[in-house]
């Protein structure tokens, strides 16, 4: 469950941030996950429950957002999003994205000038976008 | 914020020596030298990884012959194990009619930071880490995601090598990263040149390897491949300086 290694990285994050604040107790933390990445957020939040039994962050509220995939192709300046062309990436590929996004560069293409050479707008990856503490 | 960051160094903490093998210019034989290290390494029975870090060229699979692998998903990526080394590559996230991944700057660092925070090596001895050539985006992310890595430089003797190789060496001194030492690859004629440019960079000469017309044949073929000059010498000028590379880091 690549999940899982994606929700050791948000926990350990937070105790840092946690740990760099002298906060008493984290309560709330907001996290945005692109879509291109296809996490399977029911995985991921069981994932971020069971790894933060034990420590300070245990009952900590998770409020998760999505947000859509959107590209911009660097040669004709076209304009795309993912769910336009979600039906023409194969299961294997849509594999290889969710680990290493960035292969998307492999499989897509601007679908008005053909080059691979496009810009993730948005939707890649996932961020802690806040966090709430108690001191 | 980008929580990855905070996930490499969790995947890295159990690997005792992490060895990145770099060079200023293309073509000069580090990913043969990665893998016929790891190679050796493995055969020694230590614990080893590869990571090929070279986007654009990923060859280690090339040069081990290993095709179709798969890795294990398991709270994470566990790397597949050929001839005793856990093997990590771009490659295996690209279907192998697709021959080129168009990655520039921040592509390049994100799927960095993504294979970083997602591999679960384990415990491992060492990790060997082929990187690309040049200054590039690639080793200044290593410089920024991996606290403690040691360098093996390796150049051809070449004047125009190792020009760059003198910009490459400046770099990671300003970054404090340990320069194990430089080898001399694909040497054909008798010269002083990597040997004097070592002195002048004070950086240890590790040795040379006669160019080895027989690796063209052994690629892909890891039992020829360590029956190779080339192999023979790595282990004979590598292996011994790495193991006991208290001795090289003086």
């Amino acid at each position: 469950m690549h999940e899982w290694a994606l929700a050791e990285a948000i926990i350990q994050s937070l105790l840092n941030i946690a740990n760099e604040k002298k906060a008493r107790r984290v309560k709330e933390v907001g996290i945005k996950i692109g879509e291109l990445q296809q996490i399977d957020i029911e995985a991921f939040t069981i994932a971020l429950k069971e790894l933060s039994k034990g420590t300070f962050l245990e009952g900590i509220e998770v409020k998760i957002k999505e947000e859509r995939a959107s590209f911009r192709c660097r040669v004709c300046g076209f304009e795309w999003k993912l769910e336009d062309i979600r039906n023409e990436i194969g299961d294997s590929e849509k594999e290889y994205i969710h680990f290493i996004p960035e292969v998307v560069h492999a499989f897509l293409k601007c679908p008005r000038c053909g080059s691979h050479d496009f810009e993730i707008k948005k939707g890649r990856g996932l961020w802690i976008s806040y966090i709430k503490i108690e001191r | 914020m980008d929580p990855r960051i905070n996930a490499i160094d969790l995947r890295l903490k159990s690997i005792k020596e992490i060895i990145a093998v770099m060079s200023g210019k293309g073509g000069v034989g580090k990913s043969l030298l990665s893998s016929v290290i790891a190679l050796s390494l493995a055969r020694m029975e230590y614990k080893v990884g590869l990571l090929d870090l070279d986007f654009h060229g990923p060859s280690c699979n090339v040069i081990l012959g290993v095709k179709g692998l798969s890795f294990i998903e398991d709270k994470g990526i566990v790397p597949p194990r050929v001839y005793g080394i856990k093997i990590m590559s771009i490659s295996f996230y690209i279907n192998e009619e697709v021959d080129y991944l168009p990655l520039r700057g921040s592509d390049i660092t994100n799927a960095l930071i993504e294979l970083l925070a997602i591999t679960r090596w384990g415990s491992l001895d060492y990790l060997i880490v082929d990187m690309p050539p040049g200054t590039g985006d690639e080793l200044l992310d290593l410089i920024r995601f991996v606290k403690k890595f040691k360098t093996l430089i390796v150049t051809i003797p070449s004047r125009l090598a190792i020009a760059t190789v003198g910009r490459l060496i400046k770099l990671l001194k300003e970054s404090r990263r340990p320069i194990l030492g430089i080898i001399e690859n694909m040497r054909s004629i008798e010269t002083d040149l990597v040997k004097n440019f070592a002195k002048e960079y004070n950086i240890n000469y590790l040795g040379w390897i006669p160019f080895d017309p027989q690796v063209e044949d052994a690629l892909g073929d890891v039992d020829k491949l360590v029956k190779t000059l080339f192999a023979r010498k790595v282990k004979e000028i590598v292996i011994k300086n790495l193991i006991d590379s208290n001795k090289i880091e003086s």
